[in-house]
Order: structure tokens, then sequence, then C-alpha cells
């Protein structure tokens, strides 16, 4: 494990740094002149060559590129990633703000799609071929074929339809007044969830119906086990592990997820945050975000890689 | 002897295995997969509308009428208008061509510049193969959704953005799976064979390693067509796809839509249905396309 370990996490400076590099050249390098933006952005018309070099020199934007490049990484690593062009505060305040609704969001989602999908996908693989199987199959692929945003919309259309009801716009974290955090996130979780839903369930079918057809099962019917043990005891436990890497690849779903619900609701997240940063053109929030999402995503994979090893030692030696 | 053991295998293969119709084919497929030609009837019906939308469409898609804003569904205007009261029945027609050419587009391209890579990288090996697989590692190290997101707005709202911005994240992971094929392939002994008698390796990769890595990269292709039109309708709905006037499903969605939904919720209603169906088609098709082309699969989804 140790040394399956140093070698993973050797791999992931370059990758890292390789991504900060990409998205440094995205956001910086492509768009041009940013400081003619920000003076694009505000006063649109007359720019004076002074005062053009003068915001250059701010931003640091008259330095060589590398230097720029590094400057930018040095900040990474202090979590200083400058100041929002929009709102002039730091892009990390921005952030730590935004970051609890989104994460009780996404956890929410997670938790709620996988108390579904689990035993759906369990009761499909038990009865394959029938209608049950079916059912469960045809819901599954067509939840992966409705787009969230307008799930997120039917939400809001039914609310507004049948209940005359909107769903409250402030956040409040559930341990002030729970009911108010219930009321506001119930919607946007089944939006992020039922997507994430109906990838487990898939996962979760496949992986045991590859299971239930090793010998060790058919050894423990042989043994007179009743289709309970069998199922949960042996089957379930040995289908798991593909299930968890999907939590690993779900989470790039997930983030989607939170993009564009949370720009349905108007909930005040991180995934909204990104919308806007991109609407405003303010590129050191958007830089930021990005990167700090595939650290995120980098991070993710690597412990799903690392919870495999550990349960599965095959890995490790390869 | 080596023409006679030959001659005799194609003697026995031409006997045993009838060279199947395409007609013959289409109706196996049918028989065998239900949902997959379920999906398949989809396709064709948004294909027909999109090429067709000219003459089916009972209204122009850009031009709005003040006086008819918010129509309900009904003989005049089967899906109702919109908030400039342009007809929803004729722009989702249109917008079948949007949806259709993104998905087909940003697919194959990134399908294949992805198999391309893949197949150098398992060929060359050695440093180019390292150094490609960097490259794939670094842009796998961004959320689908988000590398698009970043890539379209730096590109501006365009139909033809949006296509590059989908088709750039499919790159690494197409190019892993088909890496993977092609390095299996190349271990075979047919493979070491014709490389000891001589042959190039522009003929291994065309003669040998391509036909191996077709299924892979059709079965890919057809799981990305649903996944390009979800992606570019969640672009043009946050506002990064294409631009109005463009009928594009995405767009009908965002913006004013849901702001009217007690006054016309089939504004909200039809195009979401459209977009579901479409890649619902897609993704039905694909998965019975995938079972049939790899058996070894077989019973997964």
């Amino acid at each position: 494990m140790g040394t399956y370990l140093t070698k993973r996490l050797l791999l992931i400076v370059p990758t890292l740094l390789g991504a900060a590099a990409l998205v440094f050249v995205i956001m910086r390098v492509i768009p041009g002149d940013v400081a003619l933006l920000i003076f694009g952005g505000e006063a649109g018309g007359q720019i004076d060559a002074k005062q053009l070099a003068d915001m250059r020199h701010r931003l640091g934007l008259d330095q060589p590129l590398i230097v720029q490049f590094g400057t930018w990484l040095w900040g990474v690593l202090r979590f200083d990633f400058g100041n929002s062009l929009w709102t002039g505060r730091p892009v990390i305040e921005e952030l730590l703000i935004r970051l609890p609704l989104s994460l009780e969001l996404a956890i929410a989602a997670t938790f709620v799609s996988v108390l579904i999908a689990i035993p759906l996908g369990m009761l499909a693989a038990i009865r394959q071929d029938t209608w049950v199987d079916y059912l469960v199959r045809i819901v599954s692929i067509g939840g992966l074929a409705i787009p969230s945003f307008w799930v997120g919309i039917l939400c809001i259309l039914m609310l507004v339809i049948f209940f005359g009801w909107g769903p409250p716009l402030e956040f409040t974290p559930p341990w002030i007044d729970p009911w108010a955090n219930f009321q506001m996130m119930v919607w946007p979780v089944v939006t992020v969830g039922y997507r994430y839903a109906a990838v487990t369930t898939r996962m979760t079918r496949s992986t045991l119906l590859e299971v239930l057809r090793e010998d060790y099962i058919r050894t423990a019917w042989a043994k007179g086990l009743r289709e309970r043990a069998v199922v949960i005891r042996h089957a379930l436990k040995n289908s798991m592990l593909p299930v968890i890497t999907l939590v690993g690849t779900e989470f790039a779903f997930l983030i989607g997820g939170l993009v564009v619900t949370e720009t349905v609701f108007t909930l005040n997240g991180v995934g909204r945050f990104v919308v806007d940063a991109v609407a405003h053109r303010d590129y050191p929030v958007v830089q930021a975000l990005i990167f700090l999402i595939a650290f995120g995503f980098v991070v993710v994979n690597l412990l799903v890689d690392l919870t495999y090893a550990w349960f599965d030692p095959r890995i490790r030696y390869r | 002897m080596a023409t006679n053991i030959e001659v005799a295998h194609a003697t026995a293969s031409a006997t045993l295995a009838p060279k199947p119709t395409f007609a013959g084919v289409v109706a196996r497929f049918a028989r065998t997969k239900p949902l997959g030609a379920a999906g398949a009837v989809i396709i064709l019906g948004m294909l027909f509308l999109a090429v067709f939308a000219q003459a089916l469409a009972p209204y122009d898609p850009y031009v709005g009428d003040y006086g008819a804003q918010f129509q309900r569904p009904g003989a005049e205007h089967w899906f109702g208008t919109d908030e400039f009261g342009r007809d929803v029945l004729s722009r989702i027609m249109y917008g079948a061509r949007i949806a259709l050419f993104v998905g087909f587009a940003a697919s194959l391209i990134g399908c294949t510049i992805g198999a391309f890579l893949g197949v150098i990288s398992a060929y060359w090996g050695g440093r180019v193969d390292l150094l490609l697989e960097r490259l794939m590692d670094i842009l796998l190290a961004f959320p689908q959704l988000i590398l698009a997101l970043a890539i379209a707005s730096i590109l501006g709202p365009a139909v033809q953005n949006v296509v590059i911005a989908i088709s750039i994240p499919v790159i690494p992971r197409v190019a892993r799976v088909v890496r993977a094929t092609a390095l299996s392939v190349k271990e075979n002994v047919y493979v070491e064979a014709v490389q000891a008698l001589g042959a190039t390796r522009r003929r291994v990769i065309l003669q040998h390693i391509i036909p191996n890595i077709a299924a892979p990269y059709i079965i890919m292709l057809t799981a990305q067509l649903g996944a390009a039109i979800l992606a570019e309708a969640a672009l043009s709905y946050l506002g990064l796809g294409a631009a109005e006037p463009t009928p594009s499903w995405g767009l009908m969605l965002s913006g004013s839509a849901p702001s009217y939904a007690e006054k016309a919720p089939w504004i909200a209603l039809f195009p979401g249905i459209a977009i579901s169906l479409g890649v619902f088609g897609f993704n039905l098709f694909g998965d019975s396309l995938r079972d049939a082309l790899d058996p070894k699969l077989k019973g997964r989804g």
C-alpha cells in the first residue's frame, strides 16, 4: 500500500500543475487584455491610456506571463486567489460564504439518491428480465435523459401552479431553522439527486448481476442459504466496490448538477457563483473556482482509487 | 499449402455465414433489441423533423407576432406561443436541427481526435505515450461540464463554439479507452507476425489496429451523442450556448420561461420534453448497440 500511495501522490503533482497552467491559459491568455475588459465593462467608451497602464500594473499584467503564472500559483498555495473584479472582495471570502449551501445540497443529494438507488438496483438485478427489471431500467435510462435544469423548472412550475408558492430565497442553515432550510432545499435536492440515483441504480444492477453469476454465489445457494442471506451478505457486499468508484465519477455530475440547479432555483451557492462570474467576465473568480473544482475532482478520484486499492489488494500490486 | 487452407477457410465461412443483407440486420436488431429499435425510431423521427423543418413547421420560428403572445396550445398553435408570440412547435422543429448538429458534430470531433490520440499513444509508446497520457490526465482533472463551460465562456455564445466546447472534454475520455484497446490488440500474435514480415507502421495501424478499435469507437460515439445534446441544452440554458433568436431547446427554457410559470407553463414544458425524448432515444439505441457489438457486456445497464 505504501509504494502505491507514494506513486499515486507523485502522479498528482504534475496533473495539478498542468491543470493550473491550463486554467491560466484559458482564463488569462486567450481572452486578451483583462485590464481593457475591466474598463470595457465599467466605462465602455473612452479609455485613458494612463489609466489602462495603471490598471495593468496593478493587476501585474505588465509582467512576463511566466512571472504572472508564478505569482498566481504562489497565491494559490496561500489560499489567496486575488480579488473579484465584480465586488472587489477576496475570492476566497466570497467562496466561503457560498460553500455551506452547496455542500449541504451535494451531501443531501448524494445521500438521498444512494438510499433510493441501491435497493432499486438490487431489486432489478434479483428479478432480472421481469417487468420490475424493465420498469427500473426504463426509469433509470429516462432519468439520464431528462436535463436536471428542466426537472428544476418543472418543480417550480408545479409549486407555483398548484400551490401558489415559491421556495424561500434566503439561505437558512439547518442548525438555525431546520424547517425553513428543508423548505428551501428539498426541491433542489430532488433536482440534483434523481440523476445521480439513475446512474447509481444502473451501476448497482449491472455489478450485482455479474456477482450473482460467480461460483461462490452458487455455493451459497447450494449450501441452502436463504435468498436474503445470499443477496445481502454475499452478493451485495462484493458488488459495492464499483459503486464506490461511481461516487468519484459522479462528483463531476454533481458539480454540473449544482451549477444548473442553483441557477434554476436562484440559490446563492458555488455553482451559481461560477455562472455569475462567467457572465460578469470576472476572470479571477472563474480561474480560482475552476482550478478549485479540478483540485477537488482530482482529490476525490484519488480517494476513490485508494479505497479501491484498500479493499482489493490485486490493484496495489499491478 | 497456405493457399489451400485459405481457400478452404473462405469456402467454409462462405457457406456457413451468408453475407447478411442490410434489411436482415435491421430486422434482427429490431427483434432482439426492442428497446434499441424504439430508440432508433425516436432518432429517425428527430432526423425527419430536422431535415423537413422548413416544410413541416407551420410558422416562421424567428418571427414573432405581437398580437399572439402567450397563446394557449390549441388548433392554431399546437404547442402555444412564447412571450414574443413565436410558435413553440415551429421553434422545436428547427431546434431539432441545432440539437442534432451539435450532438453529431461534437461527438464525431471529440471521439475521432480522442481515438487518433489513443492509437498514437498505444502504438508509439515510450515518450510519446507518457506525454500524451499526462496531457489526458490534465484534461481529465476537470468535470466535463465545467471544462465545456470555461471554454464556451471564452469563445462566446455561438453554435460552432458550443461544438468546440463540448468536444474537447470528450477527447481524453475516448483516448483512454481506445489506448487500452489498441494496447491489447498490439499484443496479439498476428500483429507481431505482420510486423515480423516487415509491414510498415502505417499498414499495421490502418489494417489491424483501426478495425479492432472500430467497435469501442462506435459504442462511445453513440453513447456520446445523447450526452452532447444534453450538454448543448445545459450550456444554452446557462446563456453560453446558442444566442437568441436561435431556436435551441436549452435556450427556449432559459431566462423568461420559468418566470411565466403561471401565465404560460407550456413555454417551459414542450422544449424540455423534446430534449428528454431525443436524449432518451439516443441512450436506448446506444445501450442496445453496445450490447450487440460487445457481447462481453451483455446484460449490463
